[in-house]
């Protein structure tokens, strides 16, 4: 086993409130190796875009961070002063951003943007700096790039931009690229084609990449392994391939058959009853418990750890035992 | 129930074959033109903006229809042309045979407004956030008063009682608590907001329910909640949806029959099933293939090329011919006209073209 | 990055009604930590206390002139060699108790001040709405005789409406109507300002999903405006509001130190300021300097006052 790239172990989020402190992040822990693409997913309020923040450092306060390390090629960036996580940034960790609309100036030209980015992380030339960027946009899949780097964010499409912004984060070579919900601005035909190119360059490139969407349908389109979020802790982790089609935890089991799929009209769709609780009125033990369809008592007094379950990893108090226990509960239709 | 006038009563009698909703040549242009001055000194022309280009179809009383389109499409427009909210600058809208638009009888036009509701895409501004949750839902109620009517026609004031109660019986209805009535609407999350704005489209016991991207903002479980009770409501009530959405999953699962736009027009409507297992129009083929596969089956994907065309300015002939794998020459000059319920010349002149493709397409 | 919003804890609540909001919010948390500003408020309320309870607290009735005796006229004030017990702060020329006048002044610039502001506010509420919620030729109307309304200063204005209604009434009782001149003038002038917020805080909301499911039901755009708009835009306008009261109270100083505003037989704090003016430099310092401390530290504490409501309020305008 390859030592990871990132390390990410009980990571603790607190927002100073009025009224005390707000914990967002509940000790997520995962490891993320050279190259691989891992999905984090969840839905509003789980807690995946911080986890993005708190890793490049861009958490503003009255967020910070309260516990636990977050390495990165064994050494911890989380208690780096911000000089030196500026340094990262951008050369060792680049991160895409929802909209791009507002990733890009719209006063630069795109070509003076990469070109920036690119000297201010490498030693390239100027002359070089701008050979490169031209290369990016043709990797990115723009085309006529030596006359489209001259141009302004708001003459490009959403799709386009968006390409532009992935061709950014790749131009100092990172080995590790955060994307927080890259493919939800666009048209579902233009999502199709981000995230073959973000697939494709992170491949090219050498480069992991955080992926953190709410679709789980790009998830299975795209990533190694997921980690499924729920109220700041992670609720299950693992192959992509064995999450998505039979899933462990009963959050990860209600969320897969809620969702609608092209092959039938069904006569209802599973729903899991209840909401995710605020982060200010989490219940005590397992997060999950008031909605679980297989909770009982133990759940709703001890927090369960992430217990293995082969290959897995899963939140849960069923594996106790580190086996799949005999016939799961459905979640209620 | 209200007295209509004769007109009105002349012109239901006339709806032909069963069409609760009957949309016919409707079009909306924008003037998106810069302001006279600029214009005259940069010698420019007008500039307009075709968002919805000639449609034509019906709903019947019962079913679902579901439009699907991306950015551009125009189905935000056709949603509140539809329900009365945007005038229509060519071609009209019947309610049950009623063009709310060209009728003067404010008799009339109350039953049509009556009759139809929308559903919004966005629950954190959908609902007013200084009124009360039972407020909000009573409105329509006061608007139109229980059903019943006075002499000329305007809403009979309800007993002040019998409002609560209905807005309570509404709340119970879409799965909240009537003591919810005294509360605001911060004080719900988005799957119930969406559930409080679904029993104010109900308070006027319409027959027809606009919804325009009702789950987008929602997260996926809270989506299927909300799902689930629509479809319940439309059998418990009787009620025709029009479904506007870009989800094709959505669609799949909640409408009976399925329409695609693109750039102002309808390029294809069929049956559900029909539609999904052998879409006719490239375009539909290209939207089906694009949506992420949960079911990893690796089936192959036609890579998909270039993004939906500025609606400004068009593409001529077919506007879909500049991304059309099966584009031929006569795609690029000519419109295809909407016949046989597809707008496709490949379609037209090759009805089999899909199958002899090879590709499966989902069942 | 709507993620991301989605996902920080919410924000104090920005709805339901006015009391329940007032209570949990950090509004009152941000009042009660600033020194300057608790003493900004409570230096009003003394104010508009003093104000209504001026029949009560004052010795005299400095209007009325059955109670001045010109025998008592330039007394200096009680803690002064030469002053009289009877009268605190000394006595003006008729010679009125100037403690007494203060207070009657005080209630009276205060009472103008507040319902030029009324007038102002319902003026520029009104065609704030209309303009912003009916877009267009009525909306461009409206702002262009803003914007010209806005070429005057105030006191011009107030010296046009005054002439004006002058001339109409052809030297009738000033006093009776000099009161809603000054209202009316100051009303006029400072409209302006409410008109402008409103309107851009109408075309946000015009737009908004509520208003459009408003309009499904067929509501008209007057019912639209009052009930559904309204309450949502008046936040700045109460911003606007506090400021403007300041001004107004000055705007009044002003005119009537120009002469033009209160008649000398119910004197303001202008009037007495003007008043006091003349004698200043024979040595009856009195009659200037407790009506222009008074006028000062008023406007003082209802300017800071708005100052902090406008900082409080601001994150969440937006």
């Amino acid at each position: 086993m390859t030592a990871p790239l990132l390390s990410v172990k009980d990571l603790r989020v607190e927002f100073a409130m009025r009224r005390g402190p707000l914990t967002a992040l509940d000790g997520i822990s995962f490891d993320l190796a050279p190259g691989e693409i891992l999905g984090v997913v969840g839905e509003s309020g789980a807690g995946k875009s911080l986890t993005g923040l708190a890793i490049i450092g861009l958490l503003d306060p009255p967020g910070r961070i309260a516990g636990g390390e977050i390495r990165l090629n064994g050494e911890r960036i989380d208690n780096l002063p911000p000089e030196a996580m500026r340094k990262i940034r951008g050369r060792r960790i680049g991160m895409i951003f929802q909209d791009p609309l507002t990733s890009l100036n719209p006063l630069l030209r795109i070509g003076d943007q990469l070109v920036e980015t690119i000297l201010t992380h490498t030693s390239l030339t100027p002359r070089q700096a701008r050979d490169r960027a031209i290369a990016l946009l043709t990797e990115v899949g723009i085309p006529a790039p030596e006359r489209r780097i001259d141009g302004y964010p708001h003459e490009f499409s959403g799709g386009m931009r968006q390409r532009v912004v992935i061709a950014l984060a790749l131009c100092a070579e990172p080995a590790l690229v955060i994307a927080d919900e890259p493919t939800t601005a666009l048209d579902v035909s233009v999502q199709a084609q981000i995230i073959a190119v973000l697939k494709r360059l992170a491949r090219e490139h050498d480069a992991a990449v955080i992926l953190i969407t709410h679709d789980m349908g790009v998830i299975a389109e795209t990533a190694d392994r997921v980690a499924v979020m729920y109220a700041g802790r992670i609720a299950e982790v693992g192959r992509v391939g064995e999450v998505v089609r039979d899933p462990l935890h009963p959050y990860a089991k209600g969320l897969m058959a809620a969702i609608p799929t092209l092959e039938g009209r069904a006569s209802r769709l599973a729903q899991i009853p209840g909401a995710m609780p605020r982060l200010s009125a989490i219940p005590p033990g397992c997060a999950f418990n008031p909605r679980c369809p297989n909770v009982f008592d133990r759940c709703r007094i001890e927090r369960p750890p992430s217990l293995a379950v082969g290959t897995r990893r899963a939140a849960c108090w069923l594996y106790d035992r580190g086996e799949v226990p005999s016939p799961l509960k459905e979640a209620v239709s | 129930m209200t007295s209509l006038s004769a007109e009105a009563s002349a012109a239901a009698a006339a709806a032909p074959g069963g069409g609760l909703v009957e949309v016919e040549h409707l079009k909306r242009v924008f003037d998106v033109s810069k302001p006279w001055i600029a214009r005259l000194l940069e010698h420019e022309p007008r500039r307009q903006l075709k968002a919805v280009d000639g449609l034509d179809f019906k709903i019947h009383r019962g079913e679902t229809l579901g439009i699907v389109g991306e950015s551009g499409s125009g189905k935000s427009t056709l949603a509140r042309m539809v329900v009365g909210l945007l005038k229509p600058s060519d071609g009209r809208v019947l309610i049950e045979g009623i063009d709310m638009a060209a009728t003067s009888d404010p008799a009339a036009r109350r039953d049509v407004r009556r009759r139809m509701q929308m559903i919004f895409q966005d629950p954190y501004a959908s609902l007013n956030p200084r009124w009360r949750v039972g407020d909000i839902i009573a409105e329509p109620i006061h608007a139109f008063g229980l059903g019943a009517a006075g002499p000329n026609g305007e809403a009979k004031k309800p007993p002040k009682g019998a409002v609560a109660a209905r807005a309570g019986e509404l709340l119970r209805l879409v799965g909240l608590d009537p003591a919810d009535a005294r509360k605001y609407p911060h004080e719900f999350s988005g799957g119930q907001r969406q559930r409080i704005a679904i029993a104010r489209a109900l308070a006027s016991n319409p027959d027809f329910i606009v919804c325009d991207e009702p789950t987008s903002a929602l997260d996926v479980s809270i989506q299927a909640q909300i799902l689930n009770l629509m479809r319940d409501l439309q059998e418990k009530l009787g009620l025709t949806y029009l479904l506007i959405t870009h989800n094709l999953a959505v669609v799949r699962h909640m409408a009976t029959r399925v329409g695609v736009m693109y750039l102002g027009r309808l390029v294809e409507i069929a049956p559900t099933a029909e539609l999904f297992a052998k879409p006719r129009h490239p375009y539909t083929r290209m939207l089906l293939d694009a949506v992420p596969d949960l079911a990893m089956s690796g089936r192959a994907r036609t890579p998909v090329g270039g993004e939906v065309p500025n609606p400004i300015d068009p593409p001529p002939g077919c506007p879909f011919h500049p991304r059309c794998p099966k584009a031929i020459a006569r795609c690029r000059t000519e419109v295809p006209q909407f016949a046989d319920d597809v707008a496709c010349h490949l379609a037209h002149d090759d009805p089999n073209w899909l199958a002899r493709e090879g590709d499966p397409a989902r069942g | 990055m709507s993620e991301i919003a989605a996902e920080l804890p919410k924000p104090e609540a920005k709805s339901g009604s006015f009391f329940e909001r007032l209570k949990d919010s950090d509004l009152l948390a941000s009042f009660l930590s600033s020194k300057v500003t608790v003493l900004a408020g409570a230096l009003t309320l003394i104010f508009f206390l003093a104000a209504l309870l001026a029949p009560l607290i004052a010795p005299t009735n400095p209007f009325d002139p059955a109670s001045n005796f010109l025998i008592d006229s330039l007394n200096p004030p009680r803690f002064v060699a030469g002053g009289d017990a009877r009268f605190l702060l000394g006595t003006d020329d008729q010679g009125r108790d100037l403690w007494s006048a203060i207070l009657y002044g005080l209630r009276v610039s205060l009472l103008i001040g507040v319902f030029g502001v009324l007038l102002g506010g319902a003026i520029g509420i009104t065609l704030g709405l209309i303009a912003g919620y009916a877009g267009g030729r009525i909306d461009s109307i409206i702002m262009r005789i803003a914007d010209v309304q806005l070429t005057f200063p105030a006191i011009l204005i107030a010296l046009l409406v005054d002439g004006v209604v002058q001339a109409l009434l052809k030297g009738q009782n000033r006093e009776e109507t000099a009161f809603g001149i000054l209202v009316v003038s100051i009303g006029l002038s400072f409209w302006v300002q409410y008109a402008r917020t409103v309107r851009g805080s109408t075309l946000v909301e015009k737009n908004r999903d509520y208003v459009a499911a408003a309009r499904l039901i067929g509501l008209s755009p007057a019912r639209i405006l009052a009930r559904h708009i309204l309450p949502n835009v008046m936040g700045p306008v109460l911003v606007i509001a506090t400021i403007n009261l300041a001004l107004a109270i000055i705007t009044e100083a002003t005119l009537s130190f120009l002469g033009v505003g209160l008649p000398p037989t119910q004197p303001s704090l202008g009037t007495l300021i003007r008043i006091g003016q003349n004698f200043l430099f024979s040595g009856e310092w009195w009659i200037v300097t407790f009506p222009s401390i008074t006028l000062a530290a008023l406007v003082l504490a209802v300017n800071l006052l708005g100052d902090w409501l406008r900082d409080a309020l601001n994150p969440r305008l937006k």
